[in-house]
C-alpha cells in the first residue's frame, strides 16, 4: 500500500481555548440550538455547531484578545457588533454571524488588511504562500479599494537569522499571535509589538534577530502565524505538505505528539498536533525541527563488517551480516557457554523492537543478559517507586500539572531537558502556582521572566538523601503531616519507624544545612510550603537517580508525598522526567536482566511458565548480567559477545576507559544504529537501523502514555529495526514471525497483565493509552493509586544519608555534576547532525568566578579536567549558575569525552552511574589532552570504510 | 578486578539494609543479591567469603553466607579461568 493515499490532516482551530466549566449554557447560533460549557466564547461555540466565524487574531492555543475585528456578530437585544472570540456564551443568546451588516463590515477589515500587506492582486494562485488571502476570499472580498501599493507597514526586510523558520514583515499583519504564542504557549517572551499604529512591527528581543534574541526555537510563533510571515523555510524552499500522519517525537521522555507533514516521500515540517494529550499542540525545538540527522550524509544504509576493529569496515549484503552474527555468536556460545553472550535494548527504539532484543536473548540465546541504556538513568526511579508504592513508574499524566499548588522540583532542569512539560509548568507558576528548586546549579526556573521559584535550595552535589530527610523532619515535627491519609493508605508501623528516625536531631535542617550548604531556615521554609501550600507535587530527573543513593532518594520523595497526603489525586504525585523518549518503554518491556514485561521477576514460576508456553522455550530462572557487570565480565573473559540496538554506551556510560576495555576484550561487538557511533569504534559487525520515521511502533513517554509512532517513509537501510532482530534471531535458529509491530503487541498485551487492554486498533482510537489498561481500566490510567496504593499498603523507608564515597579532597576539590542543554539530545548523534549545532557546538565547562580566579581561569579558553577516572579538556564558561566548589558540564559530544572523567560509582540497588559527582580538579590547559587526541585518531582510523569492495575474505 | 567491585557492591547494599533495622539486614540484602545478581557474580563472591571474605562488612558477610550454592553457573567455561568457574 502506498503511504502517500493518505490526506493531510486538518485540525479544526476553534479560535479559543476550551473552557473547563461544568455547567452548560444553552443558547442559537444561526437558528441551532446548542450547550456548551460555561465560558466557551461565541466563536468556539459556532465552530463546534460547524459554523466558522472569520477570524485572524484569535486561534484555540492562546486566550481572545480581540484586535481584528473579523469575528463580529450580532446579537438579537445587544447594540452594536461584538467580537465574538472575546464574548463569552450566555443562556438563552441568540446569535447571528452572517447578515448583510456583518459582510459590509467584514470586507471593509479585511480590505485595510489586504492592501497593507505586500501582495498585488487577491489572486491566490499567484501568492500560494500567502494564506491571509485564504481570510480575504472567506469573507467574500473580491476587490481592494486602496489599490495595492500604497504605504505598507515598516518593513526592515526579511529575518532568516533562524535556521529553520523565517520572518518576512511584509505579510505581518500584527495581529500578534505570535507575540501571544510566545508568551502564553512557550512562555519565553521572546518577542515584542515595537513601534505603533502604522509604524508597528513585531520585534525578537530587542529590536534583534530571532537568532540573537531569546527565542528558543520552540516553534510556537511560527504555528500562530496565519499570513505565513513566520513559516518554515522547508516550506518556502519545497513548497506546501500534501499528506501527513500523526506520529510521536523520538527525542525526549515528554513525547510529544507531531503530524509529520509530507510531501511525496519527503518530509516538509513537523506541526505540534494539538490532540497530543502530552504536549497539547506545543513543542521544543528537536522534535519541531531537529529531524535531517534522518539523511545526513554520514548516516549508514548498508551493513558493514571487518574481522578487527583496526581494518576499515567492508560493506555486505544484509544476508552475509546476518550469517556472520549468527554464526559469532553460536561460536562464542560454543566456547565459552550460554552466559557468554547478551543485548542491550534501546531507549530510542519502539516498545516493539525493544521486546523482541529481550525475546531473543532470553528465548533464543537462553539467557536473561539483556539490560537497557536506561540503567544508567532511571533505574533507580522503578526500584524506587516499586519499593514503595508496587508501580515502577511516575503516578500522574502531564495534565496534572495544571491543578498543581505547590512544585518541588529535584534534580531536574526542564526548560533544557523536558521544554514541553516546563512550558506547561511555567504556565501553571504564572497563574500562581508556587516553585521550590532543589538543585546545585541555578536552573533557569529558578528566575525567567515571568516565573520566580519561591525557594531555591542550592545543595551540594550528592546530598539529594540528606535534605529529603531534612524536609521530612520538619513534616513530622512541627505537625504537618496528613494523618488521615497516612493511617487509611499506609503501613502506620511503617510510617511510625520512619516518623522516628527522620525527627532525630542529625536529621533537622540545623544538622542537615553544614552537609548541604543551604540555610536551615530555607529548608524550614520549603518544607512548610510543601506540606501546606495545596495541591503538591514533586517532578524530579536524573539529579536524584544518577547517584549512589539514587534508589534511596526516589523513596525519600515517595515518603514525602506519602507523608503529605500528595498521592492519588490530580495535581500531586510523584513524576520523574524521563531522558529519553522511550525510557520507560524499555523498562517496562522487561529490558532488565532480572525481569519480564511488566516488572515481574524471571524467577516467579508462574510468570516464566507463561512465557515458556507462548516461546515455546525453557528460560532461565536466574538473572542475567547488567551493562557494568557484563563490561567487567569482558574483561574478566566470561562474555565474549554483545548485540547492542541503538546505543552508544561508550559516550553515555560512565568511566570511558571501563567501557572501552570492556567493549575491547569481546570478541563480537555488533552495533546496531543510524551511524557509526562511538561504540561502533569497536564494533565487528555494523547493522545500519531506521529512524523513526521509517518504522511503525509504538513508544511510552514519562507518563505512561502509550502513543503509536507511523512510518511516513520507508527505511532507507531497508529495514525497520525489529525486522533485523527476528533475522537474526531466524538465522541462530529461533524464527519469530511477525507480520507487522501491531502483532507484537497484541504478544505483549497477552502476557503483560498491565498491558491487557492495548493494542494497535485501541491505540487509533483513543489516540493514546496510559498504562495500567486492562479489564478495570479499558481506557488507562492517568492518574494512579487513586483509592489505594498498587502494592497494597504505602510503604515508608527510611532513607539514612550515606555520603558517597566519591569524595572531593586536596587533589581534587571540586565537585563536577552533569546536564543536558535543550538544542541537543543526550549523546547528540542525532542533533549534532542538524543545525542544532548553531546553538551548542560544543560542551563547555561552568565555573564560578571564585573558583576560576584562583585557578587563573579565564572566560573561553581551554581549561583541563581531571578527576580520579580521567582527564579530559574544554572551554571554561565563567558564571554564578554554579556555587563556588561546583563545576558543570554537558556530555553531547564526543570530542570532550566528559564520561572520561566520571567514576565507576553505582546506585548501591541498580547499579545506575553516579553521573552527578565526581570530584574533580580544573586547571588552563593549551588544548586537546593526549587522550583525546588519540582517540580521535582512532575514532578517524575505525570509521574508515573501504571503498573498494574485494572478494569476500 | 571484579571481586574488588563485587565486594563494593555487597557492602553498598548491606549499608543500606543496615538501616532498616539490624535484625533483618542480613536476610534482606541476601535476597537483594539472589534477585539482582547474575549466577557468577554469586558465585565469585560466595568463593570469596569461603577464602575468608576480605573486605567485606559483617552483615555483607552473614548475608552472603546464607546464599544458597550456585547451581547454574557450569556454562560459563571462562579462558581466563577466575572464580567464575565453580565446578
Ligand atoms: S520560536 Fe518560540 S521562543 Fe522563539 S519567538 Fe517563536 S514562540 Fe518565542
Ligand atoms: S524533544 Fe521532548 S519536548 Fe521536544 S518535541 Fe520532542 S518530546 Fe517534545
Ligand atoms: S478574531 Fe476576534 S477580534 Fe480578531
Amino acid at each position: 500500500m502506498s503511504l502517500t493515499e493518505h490526506s493531510l490532516v486538518k485540525e479544526i482551530d476553534y479560535g479559543t481555548p476550551r473552557s473547563n466549566a461544568e455547567k452548560s449554557v444553552t443558547l442559537s447560533i444561526d437558528g441551532k440550538s446548542l450547550s456548551v460549557p460555561e465560558g466557551t466564547s461565541i466563536m468556539r461555540a459556532a465552530m463546534e455547531a460547524g459554523v466558522e466565524i472569520p477570524k485572524l487574531c484569535a486561534t484555540d492555543m492562546l486566550d481572545a484578545f480581540g484586535s481584528c475585528r473579523l469575528c463580529l456578530v450580532e446579537i438579537d437585544g445587544r447594540a452594536g457588533t461584538p467580537a465574538s472570540c472575546t464574548t463569552p456564551v450566555a443562556e438563552g443568546m441568540v446569535v447571528h454571524t452572517q447578515t448583510e451588516r456583518l459582510s459590509r463590515l467584514r470586507k471593509g477589515v479585511m480590505e485595510l488588511y489586504v492592501s497593507d500587506h505586500s501582495v498585488d492582486s487577491l489572486d491566490r494562485s499567484k501568492h500560494p504562500d500567502a494564506d491571509l488571502l485564504d481570510t480575504a476570499a472567506a469573507v467574500g472580498l473580491q476587490e481592494v479599494r486602496y489599490g495595492f501599493d500604497g504605504a505598507h507597514h515598516r518593513n526592515p526586510g526579511i529575518d532568516d537569522s533562524n535556521p529553520y523558520f523565517a520572518f518576512d514583515p511584509a505579510k505581518c499583519i500584527v495581529c500578534s499571535r505570535c507575540v501571544r504564542a510566545c508568551e502564553e504557549v512557550q512562555g519565553t517572551f521572546a518577542l515584542t509589538v515595537s513601534g505603533r499604529g502604522f509604524d508597528s512591527i513585531i520585534a525578537a528581543g530587542m529590536d534583534e534577530k530571532f537568532i540573537e534574541s531569546e527565542c528558543v526555537s520552540c516553534g510556537a510563533c511560527v504555528q500562530a502565524c496565519p499570513t505565513g510571515s513566520l513559516i518554515e523555510k522547508k516550506v518556502i524552499e519545497e513548497g506546501k505538505p500534501e499528506w501527513s500522519e500523526i506520529t510521536t517525537c523520538a527525542y525526549c521522555g515528554v513525547g510529544c505528539s507531531f503530524k509529520a507533514e509530507m510531501r511525496g516521500d519527503e518530509v516538509i515540517r513537523m506541526v505540534p498536533y494539538k490532540d497530543g494529550k502530552a504536549n497539547r499542540g506545543h513543542s521544543c525545538v528537536k522534535g519541531r525541527f531537529a529531524w535531517g540527522y534522518a539523511n545526513h550524509k554520514e548516516r549508514i544504509l548498508k551493513p558493514m563488517l571487518r574481522d578487527k576493529i583496526d581494518e576499515p569496515w567492508r560493506e555486505v549484503s544484509w544476508k552475509e551480516a546476518i550469517a556472520r552474527v549468527a554464526s559469532e555468536f553460536k561460536r562464542i556460545q560454543a566456547k565459552y557457554g550460554i552466559g557468554s553472550i547478551g543485548g542491550i535494548t534501546s531507549s530510542r527504539c519502539t516498545d516493539e523492537e525493544t521486546f523482541l532484543v529481550q525475546k531473543m536473548v532470553r528465548a533464543t540465546f537462553g539467557n536473561n543478559n539483556v539490560d537497557t541504556c536506561a540503567r544508567v538513568c532511571h533505574s533507580p526511579t522503578g526500584y524506587g517507586l516499586s519499593t514503595t508504592f508496587g508501580t515502577s513508574a511516575g503516578t500522574q499524566d502531564f495534565d496534572s500539572v495544571e491543578q498543581m499548588d505547590v512544585a518541588i522540583l529535584i534534580g531536574a532542569n526542564p526548560t533544557d531537558a523536558h521544554p514541553v512539560f516546563a512550558s506547561r509548568l511555567k504556565k501553571r507558576l504564572r497563574q500562581g502556582a508556587k516553585l521550590i528548586v532543589i538543585d546545585p546549579r541555578r536552573i533557569d526556573l529558578v528566575r525567567t521572566p515571568h516565573v520566580e521559584a519561591a525557594y531555591h535550595l542550592p545543595i551540594l552535589p550528592g546530598t539529594n538523601v540528606a535534605i529529603l530527610s531534612a524536609l521530612a523532619h520538619v513534616i513530622v515535627t512541627e505537625g504537618l503531616v496528613n494523618e488521615k491519609f497516612v493511617r487509611e493508605r499506609c503501613d502506620w508501623d511503617e510510617f511510625s519507624d520512619w516518623a522516628e528516625f527522620v525527627s532525630q536531631p542529625r536529621n533537622s535542617p540545623e544538622e542537615v544545612a553544614k552537609v548541604c550548604a543551604v540555610p536551615a531556615q530555607t529548608i524550614r521554609a520549603a518544607a512548610r510550603l510543601y506540606a501546606t501550600g495545596g495541591n503538591g507535587a514533586i517532578y524530579y530527573g536524573l539529579g536524584i537517580t544518577e547517584h549512589s543513593q539514587g534508589s534511596t532518594a526516589v523513596m525519600g520523595l515517595a515518603n514525602l508525598a506519602m507523608a503529605t497526603g500528595n498521592i492519588g489525586r490530580p495535581g500531586v504525585g510523584v513524576n520523574p522526567l524521563r531522558g529519553q523518549n522511550n525510557v520507560q518503554g524499555s523498562c517496562d518491556m522487561g529490558s532488565f536482566p532480572h525481569e519480564f514485561s511488566g516488572y515481574r521477576h524471571i524467577a516467579r514460576d508462574d510468570v516464566r511458565s507463561a512465557f515458556e508456553t507462548l516461546w515455546q522455550r525453557k528460560l532461565d530462572a536466574e538473572p542475567g548480567l547488567r551493562i557494568p557487570n557484563m563490561l567487567d565480565a569482558a574483561v574478566d573473559g566470561s562474555f565474549r559477545g554483545i548485540y547492542i540496538q541503538g546505543e552508544d554506551i561508550l559516550q553515555s556510560d560512565p568511566d570511558t576507559h571501563h567501557v572501552a576495555a570492556g567493549l575491547a576484550a569481546m570478541e563480537c561487538v555488533v552495533v546496531q544504529d543510524l551511524f557509526l557511533n562511538e561504540t561502533a569504534n569497536y564494533a565487528h559487525i555494523f547493522l545500519p537501523g531506521s529512524t523513526f520515521l521509517e518504522k511503525n511502533g509504538t513508544f511510552i513517554n514519562a507518563e505512561r502514555r502509550i502513543q503509536l509512532v507511523r512510518k511516513v517513509m520507508e527505511p532507507k537501510n531497508g529495514y525497520e529495526d525489529w525486522e533485523i532482530t527476528c533475522l537474526i534471531s531466524e538465522a541462530m535458529g529461533y524464527p519469530m514471525h511477525y507480520n507487522h509491530p501491531s502483532e507484537i503487541m497484541d504478544e505483549i498485551a497477552q502476557l503483560t497483565p498491565t498491558f491487557a487492554g492495548v493494542s494497535f486498533k485501541r491505540l487509533e482510537e483513543l489516540g493514546s493509552i496510559q498504562w495500567p489498561c486492562n479489564e478495570k481500566a479499558p481506557e488507562g490510567t492517568p492518574v494512579m493509586h487513586i483509592n489505594g496504593f498498587v502494592r497494597g499498603k504505602g510503604k515508608f523507608v527510611i532513607t539514612e544519608y550515606i555520603a558517597t564515597d566519591e569524595k572531593s579532597g586536596p587533589r581534587y576539590p571540586l565537585l563536577l555534576t552533569t546536564g543536558r542543554i535543550l538544542t541537543q539530545y543526550n549523546v547528540g548523534a542525532q542533533t549534532r547532525r542538524t543545525d542544532n549545532v548553531i546553538w551548542h557546538h560544543e560542551d563547555g565547562l561552568e565555573i564560578h568566578p571564585h573558583d576560576a580566579e584562583q585557578r587563573g581561569i579565564h572566560d573561553g579558553e581551554w581549561v583541563k579536567l581531571a578527576s580520579r577516572s580521567g582527564e579530559t579538556t574544554l572551554h571554561a564558561l565563567i558564571t554564578e549558575r554554579v556555587a563556588p566548589g561546583v563545576i558543570y558540564t554537558t556530555f553531547h559530544h564526543p570530542d570532550t569525552q566528559a564520561n572520561v572523567v566520571t567514576t565507576e560509582y553505582s546506585d548501591w540497588a541498580t547499579n545506575c552511574p553516579e553521573y552527578k559527582v565526581t570530584a574533580a580538579q580544573v586547571s588552563p590547559s593549551n588544548g586537546p589532552t593526549q587522550w583525546q587526541q588519540e582517540y580521535n585518531e582512532f575514532a578517524r582510523k575505525s570509521r574508515r570504510i573501504a571503498t573498494t569492495i574485494e572478494a569476500a575474505e | 578486578m571484579s571481586l574488588d567491585k563485587f565486594v563494593y557492591m555487597a557492602n553498598q547494599i548491606a549499608s543500606f539494609f543496615v538501616t532498616q533495622g539490624q535484625e533483618t539486614a542480613a536476610a534482606s540484602t541476601a535476597d537483594h543479591i539472589k534477585k539482582f545478581w547474575d549466577p557468577r557474580m554469586r558465585a565469585a563472591i560466595i568463593a570469596h567469603v569461603k577464602a575468608g571474605g576480605a573486605g567485606l562488612d559483617p552483615v555483607a558477610r552473614l548475608a552472603i553466607q546464607s546464599l544458597p550454592e550456585v547451581s547454574s553457573v557450569p556454562e560459563v567455561k571462562s579462558e581466563v579461568g577466575q572464580a567464575t568457574q565453580t565446578r
